[in-house]
Formats: structure tokens, sequence, C-alpha cells
């Protein structure tokens, strides 16, 4: 059990940035992070030089882009020698782990100020070899030497899921009809076209029972936010928004050792512990960004959050529940599925949206309205990482 | 003024379906049919080459030209990225066919699917400088597809060869431009036998973008717009992708569907948008105005406006038309379309 004695002091993020996520064919590492880097010092008021500590959420610039090293990268071309920078890996969850590093560094006392940005140049390569780097988040030796791809394995739970609880296909579909219904207001998503059960049912199939609309792209983005004690947050903006909780877990790498593989049990107690640390119960959460990298993740996100009993994520589909306006608005940016997942930055992404949220200035057709507290849910791998974080509109 | 004195055409009479490329890999025959709007391609006989159907494009266009006589042919350009020889020109065989020989200047060229429309500008440049009489292009392709590619749905086989002078043209060339730009979206390295290509790469940031600012640059630059012109003929890679950049340059779609033959023939690569142009040649009337704007992968597009003149129909009746070979059809299956693609293992050892 972790204790809170490292935390000397609460945390608030008081900027936030984003690219456009999508096929930046103009765009290198070093444009997408600037650019997203750019917007969140602006957005905070701040010059670079105030920056004291540099996080860089990343999966795999080298085997996407030839390109390691990639916070000292970062430092150099933001022209913020000498801050020290540090790149942090996790798969997916990359962005979310930096993020939490960044939360950590703050907390401590040991940095006033923290960039965390997350970035992935994807569309270099082709979509073969995307899924090939993608599969380096598996068990390689286990799963992916084996054949397995991403697709395959969460094919492989949404049959087992449909098989033990009766999800429809069609509530499947659901979940990616509602994330593109909202990427629809969001100006940087990958896909903003609206798409019909039929349009999903109809798509490609990729692994059965996933389609083609099931799954998330591969996508090229970058997002920062800016990290300052809580005390300190009226210096950058009069709507600071607090980390309340900001939780990480580990599972199995491979999914046949899993207990359960219709439950991810890193996300269960990442759970746990970020509520705990928050003192705040699902019914205070007004929006929620999970890791929907396939349709069935955001099924399963939302039972090993909690949010529903198990078995019974799909029914939320049924009425409508997920979209803004109803008892849980999910993934109001268009998810992974509609707003993009390049992987690197995804984590970081999610909270830049919820802190829009919180802020109240997300487009309209969009905004949850009185939004006060927002969850985010990153996942790496097939489960093997989990961060879940809390978050608060400051007073 | 310069222009187009005699064009001709050459399809090869096999061709393949879609569905049966599909049935050999499992595809969604129904899916790769509406995406790429294409429903079968040409194929090569197994006696058929890039130099074959170059000289039955050139016999063509010479039927529709009586007045020339072959010796006073001054260049010969051969377009293809399948020349049968790496070294040893295709042109030369195609000078000697026509009996153009030996007072003439010849050479192959490759830029993807648009080397043979660099070589009509090459021939433009001869003849308005006087150095030439006539000048003939031609573009010839026997396009490679790795099997089970998507590639392999489209890539097919047939040649389009004009003649370029200043006496008794067709159709005069009012104007041409090119916009050519470092893009690597889709190449064969020397000595590979299958090319290879970026994807969704090869759209937007390639043949979108150099199809639709060249066609807009030319434009500009004789004061023309869309509504000027009976007809707009693009390289023909697949049925939408012509559709979509009308669509971005504001051509209505019914200016371009009379020339996409792709849908019958497949990509035919250097022939491609030349072959489109010969669809239209062969029903425009007197005064009618044409785009045509070709593209090479790597990459490059060349446009040109064409003014169709009073020549026309006492021409195009001497050669047979695009339509005669569309339809001049046999079907093979995918067993003897390996054997004329020469894909059996071990069967040219």
């Amino acid at each position: 059990m972790i204790g809170d004695s490292y935390k000397k002091r609460d945390v608030a993020i008081v900027g936030v940035g984003a690219t456009p996520f999508g096929e930046h064919w103009d765009k290198g590492l070093k444009e997408l992070v600037s650019e997203a880097g750019f917007t969140a010092a602006e957005d905070a008021g701040i010059r670079g030089k105030e920056i004291e500590f540099i996080l860089v959420g990343n999966m795999s610039a080298g085997m996407f882009v030839g390109q390691e090293h990639v916070a000292a990268l970062v430092a150099d071309f933001l022209g913020l020698n000498p801050t020290p920078a540090v790149r942090v890996e996790a798969a997916c969850a990359s962005g979310a782990v930096a993020l939490r590093q960044g939360y950590l560094a703050v907390a401590s006392g040991m940095y006033d100020l923290v960039a965390v940005g997350g970035v992935e140049k994807m569309t270099d390569v082709q979509g073969g070899w995307a899924t090939s780097v993608l599969a380096g988040a598996m068990d390689t030796e286990w799963e992916a030497y084996f054949g397995a791809t991403f697709p395959g394995i969460y094919a492989m739970i949404a049959q087992r899921y449909m098989y033990e609880y009766e999800l429809t296909r069609e509530q499947l579909a659901k979940v990616a009809v509602k994330s593109h219904y909202h990427a629809s207001f969001n100006p940087l998503a990958h896909f903003r076209n609206r798409i019909t059960v039929d349009g999903v049912l109809n798509s490609s199939l990729v692994a059965d029972p996933l389609r083609l609309f099931d799954c998330s792209p591969i996508s090229d983005g970058a997002a920062c936010v800016l990290l300052t004690p809580t005390e300190q947050a009226r210096r950058y903006t009069d709507t600071p928004v607090i980390i309340e909780g900001c939780a990480q877990a580990s599972g199995t790498l491979a999914l046949f050792e899993r207990r359960d593989i219709c439950t991810i049990d890193a996300t269960v107690e990442a759970a746990r512990q970020a509520f705990r640390q928050a003192g705040v119960t699902h019914k205070d959460i007004d929006v929620v960004e999970v890791h929907d990298c396939f349709t069935i993740g955001e099924i399963l996100a939302l039972e090993d959050l909690e949010f529903c009993k198990k078995g019974e994520a799909g029914k939320m589909y049924d009425d409508d529940q997920t979209y803004v306006g109803g008892t849980l608005p999910v993934n109001t940016d268009g998810g992974l599925k509609a707003s993009g997942h390049p992987v690197g930055a995804t984590g970081v992404k999610q909270v830049v949206e919820l802190v829009k949220q919180l802020r109240g200035e997300a487009e309209k057709g969009r905004q949850v309205s009185g939004a006060e507290v927002g969850l985010a849910h990153n996942v790496g791998g097939s489960g093997a990482t989990a961060v879940v974080t809390i978050l608060r509109r400051g007073d | 003024m310069v222009g187009i004195v005699s064009y001709g055409v050459y399809i090869p009479r096999w061709r393949i379906k879609v569905e049966e490329i599909a049935r050999i890999w499992g595809h969604d025959a129904d899916r790769y049919r509406k995406g790429l709007l294409v429903d079968e391609k040409s194929v090569p006989s197994l006696d058929e080459d890039v130099a074959t159907m170059a000289v039955e494009a050139a016999r063509n266009a010479l039927r529709r030209a009586p007045q020339i006589n072959p010796k006073k042919i001054g260049a010969i350009y051969v377009g293809s990225e399948s020349h049968p020889y790496a070294v040893k020109p295709t042109a030369t065989i195609v000078a000697e066919a026509i009996d153009a020989t030996p007072s003439l200047t010849a050479a192959d060229t490759e830029f993807a699917c648009k080397a043979a429309t660099a070589g009509i500008q090459a021939c433009m440049g001869l003849v308005k400088a006087g150095y030439i009489r006539y000048g003939m292009s031609i573009g010839s392709d026997t396009a490679q597809g790795r099997p089970a590619d998507a590639l392999e749905y489209t890539a097919s086989a047939g040649a389009a060869a004009y003649i370029v002078g200043e006496e008794d043209v067709i159709a005069t060339i009012e104007g041409t431009c090119s916009f050519t730009q470092d893009v690597p979206d889709f190449w064969r390295r020397d000595g590979a036998g299958f090319p290879q290509h970026a994807g969704r790469f090869t759209g937007e940031p390639a043949y979108f973008a150099h199809v639709v600012n060249c066609s807009r640059e030319l434009m500009r630059q004789l004061g023309t717009t869309p509504k000027d012109y009976d007809y707009a003929v693009f390289h023909e890679p697949n049925g939408s992708f012509p559709l979509t950049a009308a669509h971005m340059l504001g051509f209505e779609k019914d200016k371009v569907l009379p020339s996409l033959v792709v849908r019958k023939i497949g990509n035919t690569y250097s022939g491609s948008s030349l072959i489109g142009l010969a669809t239209i040649l062969d029903r425009a009337e007197v005064g009618n105005r044409i785009l045509m704007t070709s593209y090479g992968s790597g990459a490059g597009s060349d446009s040109f406006s064409i003014l169709v003149t009073d020549k026309i129909d006492e021409k195009r009746k001497l050669a047979p038309s695009v339509e005669y070979y569309v339809n001049r059809r046999d079907y093979v299956d995918y067993a003897l379309y390996s054997r004329f693609k020469n894909q059996l293992r071990g069967s040219a050892e």
C-alpha cells in the first residue's frame, strides 16, 4: 500500500496544447512537438526558459522514424537547453506514464514548472510495419513471434466477452458511432465524419468480430501539458485544473497469462488507487476519457473503472448514456477511435481534452455543461500498464 | 500552330476480372471493385511486350496520317516503366518497324506514368524550334503489380502513340505546363521485379497535389476556367482518382466520365492518360476544348489544353478506335494470367 508521504504539495495543470491528430505528411517529430509545446506555453503565458524539467512520452520513434534520444531532441529543437529532458516509454500508455512522472516531480517538491509532452509520428511507415512496431508492446516472445497483432489480441478479448456477457455486435458498433459523433465537433480529430451502425457492420473485417470501424487509426500527433504546484498556479491561469489522483498499475504482458481476459486488472487497481487519492466517488465524475484502441477496449474500461457492473457496459450504448448530455459522457473528443491514436501522445491528449472540458472551453456540441471532475484512463499493450488520472477544476 | 497530327492506340485482347483475382487471394471483390471503380483489366499475351504494343499503336497513328512519310518523323520517344531492356532502347525497335530510320533522334523515357506526355512536350519543342517536322511520342506499358497487392487489380497493358507537328493538325495544343516535385509515392528499384508504393500517401500529397496544381496553373496561364472545356482527361490509376480531381478543380462529372476507360482495361500506366485522351478524340467535335493532365509518380504532372480542329472527322475513322479495342476482349483465369505474366516459378528457367 502506497502512502502519500512523497506528496509535499498539490499539482495543477496550467497550460495545455495539442496538434490536430491525423496524417501529417509535411511534419516530423520536431515540428509536431513544437506545435503542441508552443500552444501549451502560450496557453499558460510562459516562456520556454521557465521550464525546469521536460518529460516526453514516446513509444517507438526509433522504429517509426529511426530517431532515438527523443527527449534531448525535443529540448534542443525547442531551444530549451540545458533543461533536463527524459523520454518515457510504456507503449500506448507512454503519455500518461510521463504525466504521472511529471506529477511526482512537482508533488515531491523537486520542480516548480514541468512540461509533459507526448508525441508519435506513425505515418512515415506503411500500415503493416506500423502494426509490427505496435506489436512490440506485447510479450514479443510469446505473442508477436507467433503472429499475434493487436487487432487479433483485442478480437480474442471481444470474442470471449461476447460469449460470456452477451454483448451484441450492434452495441459494439455503437461505441464507434458515438466516438465519431463527438469527433465531428472536434477540429483536432483525425476523423470528423459521422458513421452509422450499418456502416460499422459493413466495414472491412479486420479480425473477427472486429471490423475496420472498430479500430483506432494510425495517426501522427503531439500533445503537451504544463504542471506547477497548485499554490503557484494562479500566476499562470485563472482556471487551474488540479490533479486529484494519478495512479498506475501493471499487469501481465501476455494475454494468456491473465486471470480473466475480459478484465484488465491493471485498470481496476489503478482506478481504485486514483479514486482513493482523489477522495471522490463515481457519481462525482462528469466526463471520462478512456482507452478505446478498439471498441471492445471502451467496454472493458467502463466496467474495470467500475462505472457499471461487469457485463453491463454494452447496455449503456443502447440508450445513448455515453453521449454528451448522457449520464456518463465518454470520449468527448472522439476517443482514440475517431480523434486518432498517435500512441505516445494519446495519454497526454486525453488530459488536454479533460482540461478543456473542465475549463468549459470545448467546442459547442461536445462540451459537457458544468463539468467539474474528469477521469482519464490510458492503457499500454493489451493491459500490461494502466494509468488512471482524476482531475478537478480549481476553485 | 503546333498540335496533334495523329494518334493511335493498342490494347491487348485478354482481360481478367477483379472477381478472379480476388478469388485467388480471398479478398472481397466487391470492395475492390467499388473502391477502385475497376471491373477488369487488360492482360498482355505471351508474345506481347512494350515494344510490340508501341509498334501497334505507332502503326495506328500512321494509319490516321496517310499524308506522312514515316521518314519525315524526326524524333521518336517511347515512355514506359516496363521497357523490355534495361539497356537497349525500345524507341529504335519502333523506329525500325515503322520505317522511320535512320535520320531521326530516338530515346526511351521514364517518369512512371507520365513518361510519354513528357515525350510529347519534347516533340513540341523540337517542332516549334524547327529542328524536326514531325515527332512521335508513345506511352506503352505492361504494368507490374505484385501478386496480392492492391496494384494487381489495376496494373494492365496498353499503348498510345501521338504524332506532333504543325501541319494538318487534328487538334492544336494551346498550351502546356508541368508541375514537378521529388515525392516518393511509388517506385521500383533497379533490378526489382515489382514496384512498391506508400499506400495512402499516393493520394493527397502525390496524385492530387500534382494533377490539381498543374491543371490550375495551365488554366491560369491561358486565362481559362473549367467552363471553357468540353472534356477533362486525367491520369487513370483507378476510376475514383480522376473523378475526385475533377471535383476538386470544379469540372462536372460528365466532362470526365467519357474518358474513363480504366473501368474496363485497368491502369495502362504510361498509356493511361493518353488512351483517355484518344477516347475523347474518337468522339470530339470540331471546336471542342479538352484539358488533359497526366501524372507520374515520383512525381509530376503535365497539363495540355487542346482545341479540336476540322481535320478530326476525316482522320479518326482511318484506324481502330479505343472502343474497338475495349470491346475486343476475351477472358483469362488466374492460371493463364500467371502464365502470360510469366509468374509461374520455374517456367522460364
